[in-house]
């Protein structure tokens, strides 16, 4: 198949400002691209933190800081309920659609999948270019939403109807509707870039790169990106039922005209779930890759590990329910969904012990990004064993819709996305940015977050032990929670001190960008296929293509002078006399 | 611990909270094991000059026991807890008795309406009376509810009892309890309903049985 | 300087182009998969919806199933004509593709029109609301089908298929069957039952 790329590739006027830096095609500036994005957003998700924690704290008093919010969502300082629900709203949405997976997927998947099976680029550029430009818009969308009449949506990320399907029970008009927009955007985004994905992976792998050799970060995307586009294509038709519920006066959710608000619930859990994997296998993969590079030992149980993550994905489509244990299903449908969740912890367990055992046996320097991804597994574990408690539909029935549930899944998703996405944020900047971030403001930003982390998200599990629902403007109002506000007030000192603690890294990342020393091709002396080019790497990435000859975490062979052998570079011959074990190759 | 959740006063919390404890230990162990692995390995594998790392890949059989044996554990580990919580999950959510007493609960925002029997103890007749956000029950006995919603999702949450059920507008869904002893405690919502949906807030009182009926007619229409 | 390109490889020995177009439409059969259970889950609870499912015009849509039969019947023979290197039976076939995809979605106009003007409208009820939402949404579909015809179609005649464009008929033929094949369980779901 001739293509246009291939025949004069190399030799093609230098583009313009805006085709290099602006609508380019090329993955490392659409990566890059995503990942400011994602990071920006941050900020927009962070500041709402700052606000609904310290409602949550002080609930009577004036919030510092907010003058500049107008009303009717701040009176004299005091936040409105409605803008409350609005800001708990927004804080779930842009946290997983617009800072987890374009940071995580369209930022370090974008960035390192063609260059780490030795491509040049993705097999669709330009489809990678509107991607990136769909979710930009998306994010726009989703900003303006603040600024229209009634404010954003106000019914949670997750959207249930009746409350999201008809203005009349929010007063949010617009604003829901804007955000069916924002999200519908993002998941066509995501689709491009998934398909784009899979085809370069399944199309593009330099010679020898057969699919077992392939760093588990790529096997990890590519999970990930079949995951979310099996998966999001029942939210697609429910979120455009809930449009036109919205502005037709269909009656897909709305019991008052012949509708079911559960079946909202289904469709959008259906996603729901395999979503947050999707989210999560990113992660993970970043974490797989940092281990190995700096325990010097190749990661533990390869093969396990895919099939582990293939076996969690596949059950993934049939757990949804254990979101819905207390909706109304049909009970006896609890027990069968509490087995397929229950399940489910088990090839986590084989990934988690994995990578523990990656560990054993190392050489363990570390640096910032090890500091993460260490941190990512302590974390991680916390996240893994909670979510235990609320997959057993008995014990949801007291748990459900508490402060348990959110420090569940703040103990997963923020490992993943923070954790692990820091982990390969410090790991892959160098060969982002071909500068080297300051090692000392690393480590601070590691223990500081690590430490505040957990005492933000710890005591959540005590207040939802104690019944402290989830979404409350003032949980004053009941006498039973008066007893747990100090531990909302110490939850809230530490999540303050959790945001703070984010600015030793924004100094970090801006000024090396500057003032970093410049980084080598290999400053870890890693083996993947990134490594083999230079930091950052020329439009192209490669000189010639790579050939692969072996798996890629080939570090301390005992046959080898060196630690680690670059996929890149062929093995040593094995002795004429005996046959060395195949070991994976 | 257990004082960390509400007064248990329901002849099923403490089955509900047994289910916690049960998870609470088993995977207590894990974790407690898990974290001293990683954290021994973090310490004891630290590099040390001229000790190289183990080439382990964990590609045979013999290496990969260490994890998947492990993860086998669990999974038992994980069955038996769901054979204990199902038995729970049915006797509050599936199996429910015929109830000695009825009563009719809709949440709306932001209220609850609780609908009492009156005086000849049957739901839809004439003596029937609606109290607004005020449950009272009496202890001892078997108070079955029909759950309705009348605009958005509601959740009908008593933490004392540890009950919660999700209200449908357009769905009717019974649940049941029987409260130990009496007492006053709250009722609360605990699905996002509005920006009041953290007012929905119930006084709940269970009374002594001898005065259950006194107070239902103290309550009920005159004739 | 010379760089490394891996544009062009096929390791799979499948066309990136069309190993793209098959991912999307595994979503696309997920999306209407989600829609489609989800209509038929709600009607088998709802009791069949029959009193409302009986005004929908059986004949029209037969007609318009055979309209969209025979336009995947054209694009095939356009893709074999791409293969043949016929640039005239290629924009004829895709042409009369172009032109059937056209009528369906003009058909389909003539039916709205006339359900809405009986007052049975998005909102007059469940079975209505699902039915808007399918077929409005496998019209859109249709409509994105045609438009890329109509450019394949447009290129042909300008002789510009070749040699780049070619495959695109085959992708763009893979969509359209697809859309057929959509058609083909909401016509029974929807008209029929």
């Amino acid at each position: 198949m001739s293509h246009v790329a291939a025949a004069a590739h190399g030799h093609h006027p230098e583009p313009g400002f805006w085709r290099k830096y602006v609508f380019s095609v090329d993955h490392k500036v659409i990566g890059t691209q995503y990942m400011f994005l994602g990071l920006v957003m941050a900020l927009l998700g962070g500041a709402s933190v700052y606000v609904i924690r310290w409602q949550l704290a002080w609930p009577e008093s004036q919030i510092p800081l907010t003058g500049w919010i107008p009303e009717p969502a701040m009176y004299e300082g005091h936040l409105d309920p409605a803008f409350y629900n609005q800001l708990v709203t927004m804080h779930g949405t842009i946290m997983v659609f617009f800072v987890a997976m374009p940071i995580l997927l369209g930022g370090l998947g974008n960035f390192l999948l063609p260059l780490m099976i030795g491509a040049d680029d993705m097999a669709l550029p330009r489809l990678n270019m509107m991607s990136f430009w769909t979710i930009f818009t998306a994010a726009m969308v989703l900003v303006a939403s603040f600024f229209v009449p009634g404010g954003p949506a106000s019914a949670g990320w997750t959207g249930y109807p009746p409350l999201s399907a008809d203005a009349q029970y929010t007063g949010v008009e617009w604003g829901l509707n804007l955000w069916i927009l924002a999200l519908a955007l993002e998941f066509g985004s995501f689709l491009m870039g998934g398909v784009n994905f899979l085809t370069t992976a399944i199309n593009m792998r330099a010679p020898g790169l057969s699919f077992f050799r392939l760093p588990l970060m790529v096997w990890m995307q590519l999970t990930a990106a079949v995951l979310f586009m099996l998966s999001v294509g029942p939210l697609i038709a429910g979120a455009v039922m809930l449009l036109l519920d919205r502005t037709l006066g269909t009656s897909f959710f709305l019991p008052a005209r012949g509708g079911d608000p559960l079946l909202w619930q289904h469709l959008f859990w259906f996603f729901g779930h395999p979503e947050v994997y999707v989210v999560l296998l990113p992660g993970v993969g970043a974490v797989l890759e940092v281990l190995p590079a700096f325990a010097r030992k190749p990661i533990f149980g390869y093969r396990a590990i895919v099939y582990s993550t293939i076996v969690a994905g596949v059950l993934s489509f049939i757990v949804w329910a254990h979101h819905m244990f207390i909706a109304g299903i049909d009970p006896r449908l609890a027990t069968p969904f509490s087995i397929t969740t229950i399940l489910i912890s088990v090839p986590f367990a084989v990934l988690l012990f994995a990578m523990i055992a990656t560990l054993w046996g190392g050489s363990i320097t570390f640096a910032t990004p090890m500091l993460f991804a260490i941190g990512f597994l302590v974390t991680f574990l916390v996240g893994g064993v909670t979510g235990i408690f609320n997959g057993s539909a008995a014990l949801d029935i007291f748990i459900h819709d508490t402060y348990f549930v959110v420090g569940h899944f703040h103990y997963t998703l923020f490992p993943t996305v923070f954790f692990g996405g820091f982990a390969g944020i410090y790991y892959w900047y160098p060969k982002i940015f071909g500068r080297m971030l300051h090692e000392g403001l690393g480590k601070l930003h590691f223990w500081l977050t690590f430490v505040t982390f957990n005492l933000v998200f710890l005591p959540m599990f005590r207040l939802g032990m104690g019944g402290h629902m989830r979404r409350i403007y003032n949980p004053l109002n009941y006498e039973f929670l008066r007893p747990l506000e100090p531990v909302n007030q110490f939850v809230t000192v530490a999540a303050i001190a959790l945001l703070v603690s984010q600015v030793p890294f924004a100094l970090n990342f801006l000024g090396a960008l500057v003032w970093g020393r410049r980084a080598p091709a290999n400053p870890w002396n890693a083996t993947t296929l990134e490594w083999a080019t230079a930091s950052p790497p020329p439009h192209g990435n490669f000189a010639t293509v790579p050939t692969v000859h072996h798996g890629p975490y080939e570090y301390s062979r005992p046959d080898t002078a060196a630690d680690f052998v670059p996929q890149h570079v062929p093995l040593p011959a094995p002795p004429a006399a005996e046959a060395v074990g195949a070991a994976g190759i | 611990m257990d004082h960390w959740f509400p007064e248990s006063i329901s002849t099923y919390g403490a089955d509900v909270d047994g289910i916690f404890h049960l998870i609470y230990w088993i995977v207590g162990f894990w974790f407690v094991l898990t974290l001293g692995v990683l954290l021994y390995c973090v310490v004891r594998f630290r590099r040390r000059a001229g000790v190289p790392a183990s080439h382990i890949r964990g590609e045979r059989w013999r290496e990969l026991a260490w994890i998947v044996v492990p993860a086998a554990i669990v999974l038992l580990l994980d069955l038996g807890i769901d054979a204990a919580g199902a038995r729970v999950w049915d006797h509050v959510k599936t199996d429910l008795p015929p109830g000695d007493v009825h009563l009719a609960v809709t949440g709306k925002q932001f209220e609850w309406l609780i609908t009492y029997p009156g005086p000849d103890a049957k739901l839809g007749t004439a003596d029937d009376f609606t109290l607004n956000s005020q449950l009272h029950v009496p202890a001892g006995k078997d108070v079955r509810i029909t759950l309705r919603a009348e605009d958005v999702l509601h959740s009908f949450f008593l933490p004392h009892v540890r009950l919660k059920q999700d209200a449908i507008p357009g769905r009717t869904i019974d649940m049941w309890f029987n409260a130990t002893r009496p007492g006053t405690w709250e009722l609360a919502c605990a699905e996002l309903c509005g920006f009041g949906h953290h007012t929905m807030r119930g006084t709940f009182v269970v009374h002594a049985p001898e005065e259950w009926e006194q107070w239902i007619r103290s309550r009920a229409p005159s004739a | 300087m010379a760089v490394a390109t891996a544009a062009g490889r096929d390791e799979a020995r499948i066309p990136s182009g069309k190993l793209a177009m098959w991912w999307f439409l595994a979503s696309e059969i997920m999306t209407f998969g989600g829609l489609l259970a989800a209509f038929v889950l709600c009607r088998l609870a709802a009791g069949g919806w029959e009193e409302q499912a009986a005004h929908v015009s059986t004949r029209i849509a037969a007609f318009n199933t055979a309209l969209l039969v025979t336009s995947s019947l054209t694009m095939v023979r356009a893709h074999e004509a791409v293969d043949a290197v016929d640039r005239r039976r290629v924009t004829l076939n895709l042409l009369a593709t172009v032109l059937l995809g056209a009528a369906f979605l003009g058909v389909k106009a003539y039916e709205y029109s006339g359900e809405l003007a009986h007052g049975f409208t998005p909102w007059a009820g469940p079975f209505w609301s699902f039915y808007y939402g399918l077929t409005g949404l496998h019209a859109l579909h249709v409509f994105g089908g045609v438009v890329a015809n109509a450019a394949l179609c447009a290129a042909s005649a300008r002789n510009r298929l070749w040699p780049h464009l070619h495959h695109r008929v085959e992708y763009v033929g893979l969509y359209w069957h697809f859309v057929d094949v959509v058609w083909i369980f909401l016509f029974p779901l929807v008209y029929l039952s």
